[in-house]
């Protein structure tokens, strides 16, 4: 049976069709282009003076210059972990600029006096900064290289008490809720690169949602790295109270360069009692080229708690960006009858690596979770997924479901699955299901004979293959992701 | 329509086709019968660009052009259908999606704007009624699940959808019920007229009462080794492949 969303979108994915064929024997990376702007910087190299550095340039209050140096100081007994089905040279942290902002010729108090070129930059990114051209609802928070450029649609969302603005405004203005929240799921110390990030983040967005509100519009941050040799590390916290809704879209692209640049972010949930989250990312920062020169390296921790009772968190992201990822968003389900979810789809061509999946920790009783994960590998990529469920001593009758599928493309190409379950209370039931199936030349052929060509039925497969995944994605971002998925495996068959 | 000449072809140094000549003119209804192995298949993919198998000799014309220098999809554009023996699945992807896609990609072809989701609609409608399946079907994955019989319904509703001119159907008889043989005889019947035609390999004179051949062909070892009229389908019937392989093994000596 259709419903009606399938239906509809089935409809504008059709009619998208076109265009995603197009694009197939045009471009490779679309977004690889620079924008020549003056950029506000700091010295190359990582030492306490760049925090000061980066925490002066932000007039931050000294209980964040504290929380950032202890972070450092952690960070500098900690080493890369080597766990991850990962192989890259090591980074060298002193290369690296962890501080670059665009130069804008006058601070903009309105969104009308953004530097006409960044405007232009994002709307070259089809990201509109201009409040009268929204598409449907959705409020943007525009991060470049360091800093949040503009957020739009501030103070309409302020009119039901919803906070949506920058990290930086965030910590001037809403500064109790900052010191109660940040790094309350996330601790800097939790892994190599959250006391980095927690060191150095420079902008990220903020979201409240009060009690009881459903958020009447799409939040959003789009990132952007654009300066060379630096690296973005941004910081985005999520907090729903009691009875509330939203759901929140990232997505992220960088120029085109032969280095590889990093990228280590955070991003923290918490869901009070009944409150719902919902977070898609579409993740296509610059992959790298055909060689496997260049592309970012990702190394993001996503983290959401269901702190209340009944309440729900999901995490949607499409991955098919980036040179290496090292990306596991989780849920923490600790009030009873909480749900959490992970959809993913991750594809990875060429040379790229990811090695991505969830962590589940049932502490709350009945609790659920549900695990999709489509892995679609071509080229001599290498494509892991690595999920955790655990289910706590106290945690009676909690529930998980694992569906983890991979699509391989060629025989270059590798598909690893390593689920690891910890169950420690005998009344929970944990289910995992693997498959890996490959594009048979005869569902080529098939296509072929009908009148598809090979580079468009590719297309048809992997969308049918990722399709419950896709499914989850607000309906605009929805065929963004599609054509996404057809772009990032072009010439990879036939 | 189509023309082949001398056609020769192997897979994997296995000769299978060897020598082939068949004309098919608009309008006309040809079966091709043969023993198991005989290469039946094996013609069909030829025609339909297959990269498996290799031509080693021979030619196609297929209404003026050289049939063997389009790949598959422009073969299928130009107006060629094969309806296949054994159809493929592809999970995720719906039947009616699949099926929009390929008639949007042909009209494309033809210089034609796609359809759009009214028009579809509405052509979809007239031609699920002649083939009598259901919409259910169209709306789960392609071929998934789908029992034999759905198969071949969904590969001949397709056809319909699709108004070749020249359909080659591979033994889309085998594994229907006696109804369903009647309705997919009846789509087919449908869809013939003085523009098109129809290639109908089968095992059975059956399915021949019902789309009355105007030649019938056996293929034995790689070669048509006789041809006639639906005459030659019930004497087939009657005496099985036996005379036939006796006489050509005279005729060989
Ligand atoms: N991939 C392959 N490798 C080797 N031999 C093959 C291959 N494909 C087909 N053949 C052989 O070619 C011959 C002709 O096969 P084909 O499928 O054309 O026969 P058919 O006349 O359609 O038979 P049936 O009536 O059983 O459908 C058979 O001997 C078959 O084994
Ligand atoms: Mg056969």
């Amino acid at each position: 049976m259709l419903n009606f969303a399938d239906s509809k979108l089935e409809q504008i994915m059709q009619e998208e069709q076109e265009d995603i064929l197009e694009q197939i024997t045009n471009s490779d990376y679309k977004y690889g282009f620079v924008t020549d702007i003056e950029a506000d910087e700091a010295p190359m190299g990582l030492t306490e003076d760049t925090v000061k550095f980066i925490s002066a340039k932000k007039n931050e209050p000294s209980w964040m210059l504290e929380y950032r140096l202890k972070a450092f100081r952690h960070w500098q007994t900690m080493e890369t972990p080597e766990w991850a089905n990962l192989t890259f040279p090591t980074i060298n942290y002193q290369d690296i600029i962890y501080y670059s902002a665009p130069k804008q010729k006058v601070a903009p108090n309105s969104l009308d006096e953004i530097d006409p070129e960044l405007r232009k930059t994002f709307e070259k990114l089809g990201i509109s900064l201009d409040e009268q051209k929204r598409i449907s609802g959705i409020a943007v928070d525009a991060v470049i290289d360091s800093v949040s450029v503009a957020t739009t649609f501030r103070e309409e969302l302020s009119k039901v008490g919803v906070i949506f603005c920058s990290m930086s405004d965030a910590i001037q203005e809403h500064p109790d809720l900052i010191k109660k929240h940040l790094g309350s799921v996330v601790p800097a110390t939790d892994n190599y690169f959250t006391a980095l990030n927690a060191a150095v983040f420079s902008d990220g967005s903020f979201c409240y949602i009060p009690k009881g509100v459903r958020c009447p519009m799409e939040l959003s941050t789009y990132f952007r790295i654009n300066a060379a040799n630096t690296g973005q590390f941004e910081r985005t916290l999520i907090v729903a109270e009691e009875g509330s809704y939203v759901s929140y879209l990232e997505g992220c692209t960088a120029p085109m360069r032969d280095e590889n640049q990093l990228h280590a972010a955070v991003v923290e949930i918490v869901a009070m009692e009944k409150a719902e989250v919902k977070y898609s990312t579409v993740q296509n920062w610059y992959p790298g080229d055909k060689e496997g020169k260049g592309g970012i390296y990702n190394f993001v921790t996503k983290r959401g708690i269901c702190a209340g009772n009944h309440s729900k968190i999901s995490w949607t992201q499409v991955e098919t960006g980036s040179s290496i990822t090292w990306k596991y968003p989780s849920v923490i389900l600790k009030g009873d009858y909480s749900i959490g979810e992970f959809y993913s789809v991750a594809v990875t061509n060429n040379f790229q690596q990811a090695d991505t999946g969830t962590k589940m920790v049932h502490l709350g009783k009945n609790t659920r979770s549900r695990i999709v994960s489509k892995g679609i590998s071509a080229g001599k990529s290498q494509n892991s997924y690595r999920g955790l469920v655990s289910v706590a001593k106290n945690a009676s009758d909690a529930r998980n479901f694992s569906q983890c599928d991979s699509l391989l493309l060629g025989d270059k190409c590798g598909a690893h699955t390593f689920p690891y379950i910890e169950v420690k209370n005998n009344t929970a039931m944990v289910e995992h299901e693997a498959t890996t199936s490959k594009i048979g030349e005869d569902q080529i052929f098939y296509c072929n004979q009908r009148g598809i060509d090979t580079e468009t039925a590719v297309a048809l497969i992997i969308n049918g293959f990722a399709k419950e995944v896709m499914n989850q994605l607000p309906m605009e971002f929805a065929v963004e992701a599609q054509k996404l998925l057809a772009i990032s495996l072009e010439g990879s068959v036939g | 329509m189509l023309k082949i000449e001398n056609l020769q072809a192997r897979i994997e140094e296995k000769e299978i086709l060897k020598g082939i000549n068949l004309e098919i003119k608009p309008g006309e209804v040809h079966a091709i019968m043969g023993p198991n192995g005989s290469g039946k298949s094996t013609l069909a993919s030829v025609l339909a660009g297959r990269e498996d198998y290799e031509v080693t000799g021979g030619s196609i014309d297929f209404l003026g052009k050289d049939l063997l220098e389009l790949s598959p999809e422009d073969r299928a554009k130009e107006g060629l259908f094969l309806a296949f023996q054994y159809p493929v699945e592809i999970p995720g992807v719906s039947t009616t999606n699949f099926i929009k896609t390929a008639v949007n990609e042909k009209r494309k072809y033809q210089g034609l704007d796609p359809l759009d989701a009214a028009q579809f609609l509405r052509t979809m409608k007239e031609k699920m009624k002649l083939v009598q399946i259901d919409q259910s079907l169209l709306s789960r994955s392609l071929n998934e699940g789908f029992s034999g019989g759905e198969k071949k319904r969904n590969e001949i509703f397709q056809m319909a959808m699709l108004e070749p001119k020249l359909a080659i159907l591979d033994e889309t008889d085998s594994g229907l019920d006696i109804d369903a043989l009647r309705i997919v005889a009846n789509g087919v019947n449908e869809l013939r007229s003085s523009n098109n035609s129809f290639l109908v390999v089968t095992h059975y004179q059956r399915l021949l009462d019902y789309i009355v051949p105007d030649f019938v062909h056996v293929l034995y070892n790689g070669r048509i080794v006789r041809s006639g009229t639906k005459e030659l389908a019930l004497e087939l019937e009657e005496k099985g492949y036996d005379f036939i392989k006796a006489e050509v093994e005279k005729e060989t000596v």
